[in-house]
């Protein structure tokens, strides 16, 4: 399997702290990936590399081949981000926010896939709707929607159930699913360690800005028979 | 180019879907300094024997296009950073020359819309003759973009909101202010003369006045010479900050 992103032996201190210490990780195209660890286990630092919006101290990073500093350009078309933080734009709407981003990915005249995405998230009816007037889980999908309008082969996903209703979270997971199973490889963060549990096929647990397992879901599951992903998870952070 | 001008139409978007706000506002403050000064000072003064209020319209035009075009790119820049929005523009494959553009041209236009409604709300008080338009439009130009490239660094710079009102109170402001928008640096003392200078907002209103009344202090082509200069270096240092992500990328 190809890898759809490489990362090697990155490195990245902020002052006295050690926020990744040498992580090496990667992850074949089509899959579906959990990257799971407490707060302040470098999670987010490292998807923050990945999209280039922190720049490693030492280290490699590459999606699709790409690297994200060398080539920033070929390696931002091919990672969509939905970052943790609710972040929006109070001057837009939900479509104007959408045909936006789909511009600074250089792609005009994107509303059928505009509409795709926001049929697919339930968010057709808020289309005109300012980002100022939604609710959090609709500014949650919109975060979503934003990251796929440039149909990007790896999909980033950095907490994205926190703040979202039973059954928005039901619908994005299957909107998902569908994503993962047209091709695009999908990275996930989340404290829900049962939706990692449902959702991945193989898991990295982050610890101390290191990784400290790696392997396929069956596998860690396995190594502690009887235990939910959530014991297993406990016992790898305590060892 | 795509990502160039998507980010453009965005940032004149912004400001035109509050042009309450960011336009109107300002040519209202520069009407009632035109009446306030114009009527206490029209009978008494003369400068380079042109009619106080006549004198006083292209330092108020100027005096706006300026403080627009920094405000426009250094508040949009701060509220991005402040509420995290900034990541929409830093995740797209954008060149960090096409961001400095996109936000500078935005700016730029802000600075000129106020310039002309400022423009067309005084012009009706004098007669304002228009010696050499092209200077005009020169001036007003680069100045607006100068500025919009400094409000780029100050809405890099800085991390809260307070922080960017003291650089427009403590600094942009006493520019604009002490650069002769309401006198000619000849009435002042030797001195200051020699301090107004080295303020290059001075050269800015010295020029764009002269293709108005076709006198100034200073030679036009000098002036546009000092404020193309400041531009270039203003513009060098704003792509050197981007391109080494200073304070916008970890």
């Amino acid at each position: 399997m190809a890898a759809a992103v490489s990362i090697v032996d990155v490195v990245k201190r902020f002052g006295s702290l050690q926020a990744l210490a040498g992580v090496s990780l990667e992850i074949g195209e089509g899959e579906f990936f959990g990257l799971l660890g407490p707060n302040g286990a470098g999670k987010t630092t490292l998807i923050s590399t990945l999209a280039g919006l922190v720049r490693p101290d030492s280290g490699t990073l590459k999606v699709m081949g790409y690297d994200v500093i060398a080539d920033f350009r070929e390696a931002r078309r091919r990672l969509g981000v939905v970052p943790q933080e609710l972040v929006f734009d109070p001057f837009f709407n939900v479509r104007e926010t959408l045909r936006i981003q789909s511009g600074y990915f250089g792609i005009r005249k994107n509303d059928d896939w505009i509409d795709e995405i926001l049929a697919n998230l339930d968010l057709t009816g808020k289309a005109e709707t300012n980002m100022r007037r939604l609710s959090g889980g609709m500014k949650r999908r919109v975060l979503v929607a934003q990251a796929l309008v440039h149909k990007p082969p790896v999909i980033v996903l950095d907490e994205p159930t926190a703040g979202v209703d039973v059954e928005l979270r039901q619908g994005l997971w299957q909107f998902v699913r569908r994503l993962n199973a047209e091709g695009h490889t999908i990275i996930l963060t989340t404290h829900y360690l049962e939706e990692a549990e449902a959702m991945c096929n193989r898991i990295a647990l982050m610890k101390q800005g290191k990784v400290v397992a790696l392997d396929t879901t069956a596998n860690l599951m396995a190594e502690h028979p009887g235990a939910s992903l959530e014991e297993v998870f406990m016992r790898t952070m305590r060892a | 180019m795509i990502g160039f001008w998507t980010l453009f139409e965005k940032e004149m978007l912004r400001f035109w879907k509050v042009a309450f706000q960011t336009v109107a506002a300002p040519v209202l403050t520069a009407l009632l300094y035109l009446l306030i000064f114009g009527h206490v000072l029209e009978d008494h003064v003369r400068v380079h024997g042109v009619p106080y209020t006549s004198f006083l319209i292209p330092g108020l035009v100027m005096m706006q296009v300026l403080q627009n075009a920094f405000a426009n790119s250094s508040s949009s820049l701060i509220q991005a950073k402040i509420t995290g929005s900034i990541v929409f523009v830093l995740l797209p494959p954008i060149p960090y020359s096409a961001f400095f553009a996109a936000y500078v041209l935005a700016a730029m236009v802000r600075g000129l819309m106020v310039g002309v409604g400022v423009l067309l709300a005084t012009v009706w008080f004098v007669d304002l003759q228009v010696v050499a338009p092209l200077w005009i439009v020169a001036f007003a130009v680069i100045s607006g973009a100068l500025f919009g490239a400094l409000g780029m660094i100050a809405g890099i710079w800085v991390e809260k909101f307070d922080q960017l009102a003291a650089f427009q109170n403590f600094l942009i402001m006493p520019l604009t202010m002490l650069s002769g928008v309401f006198y000619s640096i000849y009435t002042l003392p030797g001195f200051w003369q020699g301090v107004s200078h080295y303020n290059p907002v001075f050269y800015m209103i010295d020029g764009f006045r002269y293709g108005f009344f076709g006198v100034s202090d200073v030679s036009p082509l000098l002036s546009f010479g000092i404020v193309f200069a400041s531009f270039a270096a203003v513009t060098l240092l704003t792509l050197h900050l981007l391109k080494r992500g200073w304070k916008l990328r970890g």
